[in-house]
């Protein structure tokens, strides 16, 4: 019994004694923090995005003008309060000087509003791509050298409409801030060209049956675009199938994922030539590109095959950051404002081999692709790339004004019936 | 008749939380210490639940989450849901909503007990969950309803976070208070007999199937100010809040902290979210969350009436052989039907053992 107790105490003792203490303002380290999804539904994607900073810091020798870089992580389980206090730990608790994440939508608002408040801390987004992190209210200290879900949805519309020959699509998309957005990116070019979205169907995260999603597909359409997690989709799809409906399929940025690609049997040929579009097409043939993923390889054997979006995103951001820092010499004693105005100005090459830099409101303007499924010469499916769209802005190349006054996303907005 | 030992815990609890707001730094102070606060106050309706009424509820999650939420809606908020009252009116609204909320899982849950009231409430607590995330009108859907402001009392922000530790250190001291006294009225003995012996209760003239709605309305209150006091500490409230992941976290809490009384659910809380901010430092990113699984095993194994059971365990360690009555667990005397059960008879038969 006794024992227990001296485990216990001890327990509590190594909890308390390992709990850090504020950092010395004469630490030469230079703290980034990472706030990802290591645990839960998106972990794999959230240990990704650690790779993306990890390689990102090795590319500049782990160092920025003498001054060693130290990586700081918290996990966040995809809900805006999670990420928050995640950032609080880092920020409040460990003294980072910099901050890279969140990696999930809504958590990248909450996070934005949280730099308000640390107007003499840096904070870069991660892969988090909700249009109102920096659409509305931004915050002058939060940069998002990545695109937003809008952004990601460029060229499709265009794409659906004169290449495919569309003209009415009904919509399945999970009922959340990021599949609004997407849906608004598509709807924004497909609506304008003349295009009608018939009916919006908006389902909660991880459902199974849609039998009633199904039954309200109406028939006179020419596609279904579909905006859920791949193996929601492939659920979808085969009841769709099944209750008599084989519309062709547009899919969001997510959908058309691993899942969907290892398909076989009749669903492989119903999947072959679905058009999307994202920030990444793992079959780019780009040199910069190439580069890019054998040097992830290289640093990380046990990680995944090719580089995720979340790994990509993440270094995207902390290697805008470290450009920003080797060009003001590491030196943050002036508030970071060095740091924030060299950053606002940067422009560099992406591994994508496109050009990117921000606008007024520090958010990203830059490439996108739109990608088919095709089958390669051994018969495995990839998203082939079909075109690259150069220097997507937020406004998506509309009046800044006027865009606003398009309202924000919601299950209602865009409409074109 | 107080035993001394209750002075002196209420005397240095009491020092303690004046102590804490001027040595903690703003993160130990909202992140670990106010948070703590307000989840004992959720871990300690349920604790007072199996206390005062014999009954372990997993819908104690769902109240917080209706204060909440009808906080969120009826008060002002950014996500343009609800009538925007003023505060003044929204408060004792929202804990008005819980109460009934409550006494209506009390209804619910009344003629059951053990297994059976646990599979109810927590079905109960689920269902909750299902509405908030899929109803768009009231609950704001996936993402919720943000921008809950913090009120000002007599001209002092709640905003910052001395004042808002204040607060919730207040609310939960007079919860403590409310619970003792309780144990002190002829209701509260009532209660506590029905959770020891219900059948004795009902033989001496009492309907029981009242008394435990009234032990769950009362619960209530409490949950419901832990609502209030959530829902301005997070700004906004979201269906993650009421997940079974947060009715496991409260009942976790609970078990750390030791069933059955207020002391020992912030002692849980404090160890849990110590846990839960540190055991990434500890164990690396990969292996934290077997760390928080471990240190509740252990916890569990050694002292099943968690961590307060400890300086009792070790109280009689310093007196007993080593198979003394330490080595008998309080409950091992448990009966299947009745979970918690013998924890309570063990504080019952004490009086004032609430007190830790």
């Amino acid at each position: 019994m006794r024992w227990k107790i001296a485990g216990i105490a001890g327990l509590m003792a190594v909890a308390l004694a390992t709990a850090p203490l504020p950092g010395r303002a004469d630490e030469p380290d230079i703290k980034i923090g990472v706030v990802a999804t290591l645990d839960g539904a998106f972990a794999v994607l959230g240990q990704d995005a650690v790779r993306g900073v990890e390689l990102a810091v090795a590319e500049v020798g782990g160092q920025v003008a003498g001054r060693k870089i130290t990586i700081l992580k918290a996990s966040s389980d995809a809900s805006p309060d999670s990420a928050i206090a995640a950032a609080r730990k880092l920020v409040e608790n460990d003294g980072v000087d910099v901050l890279v994440g969140p990696l999930s939508g809504d958590e990248g608002i909450a996070v934005k509003d949280y730099a308000k408040n640390h107007p003499a801390i840096t904070f870069v987004n991660g892969t988090s791509a909700a249009q109102d992190t920096t659409l509305r209210d931004p915050a002058p200290n939060f940069f998002r050298f990545t695109s937003d879900g809008a952004q990601w949805m460029a060229g499709l519309g265009d794409y659906a409409y004169k290449e495919k020959n569309y003209r009415r699509v009904a919509i399945v998309a999970e009922d959340y801030s990021f599949p609004y957005t997407q849906v608004f990116g598509f709807m924004y070019e497909f609506c304008a060209l003349g295009g009608h979205v018939v009916t919006k169907q908006w389902v909660p995260i991880g459902q199974k049956d849609f039998s009633s999603v199904v039954a309200a597909i109406p028939q006179d359409i020419d596609a279904v675009y579909v905006a859920l997690a791949g193996a929601d989709a492939v659920n979808f799809l085969t009841q769709m199938h099944q209750g008599g409906n084989d519309k062709p399929m547009i899919a969001g940025s997510f959908t058309a994922d691993q899942t969907i690609l290892s398909s076989k049997g009749r669903f492989r040929d119903y999947v072959l030539g679905t058009p999307s579009a994202g920030a990444i097409a793992d079959s780019l043939d780009d040199p910069d590109w190439k580069a890019y993923v054998a040097a992830y390889r290289k640093q990380f054997p046990d990680g995944l095959g090719s580089p995720s979006l979340a790994a990509y995103t993440y270094y995207l951001n902390t290697a805008a950051l470290l450009r920003g820092l080797q060009a003001v010499n590491g030196d943050l004693s002036d508030g970071h404002q060095q740091l924030h105005a060299v950053l606002s100005k940067l422009s560099f090459k992406t591994p994508t081999g496109g050009e990117v830099h921000l606008d007024e409101n520090r958010q990203a303007v830059i490439d996108n692709f739109v990608t088919e499924i095709a089958a390669d010469s051994d018969g495995k499916l990839y998203n082939k790339v079909i075109r690259r769209v150069v220097g997507v802005n937020q406004t998506l190349g509309m009046d800044r004004e006027k865009f606003l006054a398009l309202g924000q996303v919601s299950r209602d907005n865009p409409s074109c019936p | 008749m107080k035993p001394p030992r209750a002075w002196i815990g209420a005397i240095a609890g009491g020092a303690a939380l004046l102590v804490i707001p001027l040595v903690a730094n703003s993160f130990w102070l909202d992140q670990i210490v106010t948070q703590a606060l307000c989840l004992s106050l959720v871990a300690g309706s349920l604790s007072f639940l199996i206390r005062f009424g014999g009954q372990v509820s997993l819908a104690q999650v769902a109240i917080v989450g209706a204060a909440s939420y009808a906080l969120a809606y009826l008060g002002p908020n950014s996500s343009g849901l609800g009538p925007h009252w003023s505060l003044a009116a929204a408060i004792p609204a929202a804990l008005l909503a819980a109460v009934l909320v409550a006494t209506l899982i009390g209804m619910l849950a009344a003629r059951t007990r053990g297994i059976y009231c646990l599979m109810i409430t927590l079905a109960i607590g689920v269902t909750f969950f299902y509405l908030a995330r899929q109803n768009y009108s009231i609950f704001g859907g996936f993402r919720g309803i943000a921008g809950i402001r913090r009120p000002e009392i007599a001209g002092l922000s709640l905003a910052g976070s001395v004042p808002f530790y204040a607060l919730c250190a207040t609310v939960a001291v007079l919860a403590y208070g409310a619970i003792r006294q309780l144990g002190r009225t002829p209701l509260g003995v009532a209660l506590t007999a029905l959770a020891t012996n219900p059948d004795r209760v009902e033989a001496a003239g009492y309907d029981i199937r009242y008394l435990r709605i009234l032990a769950f309305a009362l619960s209530g209150v409490m949950a419901g100010s832990a609502g209030i006091l959530l829902a301005w500490f997070h700004g906004r409230i979201s269906p993650g809040a009421v997940d079974v992941s947060s009715i496991i976290q409260i009942l976790v809490i609970a078990v750390l902290g030791g069933m059955g009384s207020l002391p020992g659910a912030l002692l849980g809380a404090v160890l849990y979210l110590l846990l839960e901010n540190f055991a990434i430092d500890l164990i690396g990113a990969e292996r934290f969350n077997s760390l928080i699984g471990g240190v509740f095993l252990v916890v569990m194994v050694a002292s099943p009436d968690g961590l307060l059971g400890l300086s009792k365990r070790s109280a009689l360690l310093r007196n007993a052989l080593p198979l003394g009555p330490a080595g008998k667990s309080p409950s091992s005397d448990r009966s299947p039907s009745q979970p918690g059960a013998a924890a309570t008879a063990s504080s019952a038969n004490q009086g004032s053992e609430i007190a830790g």
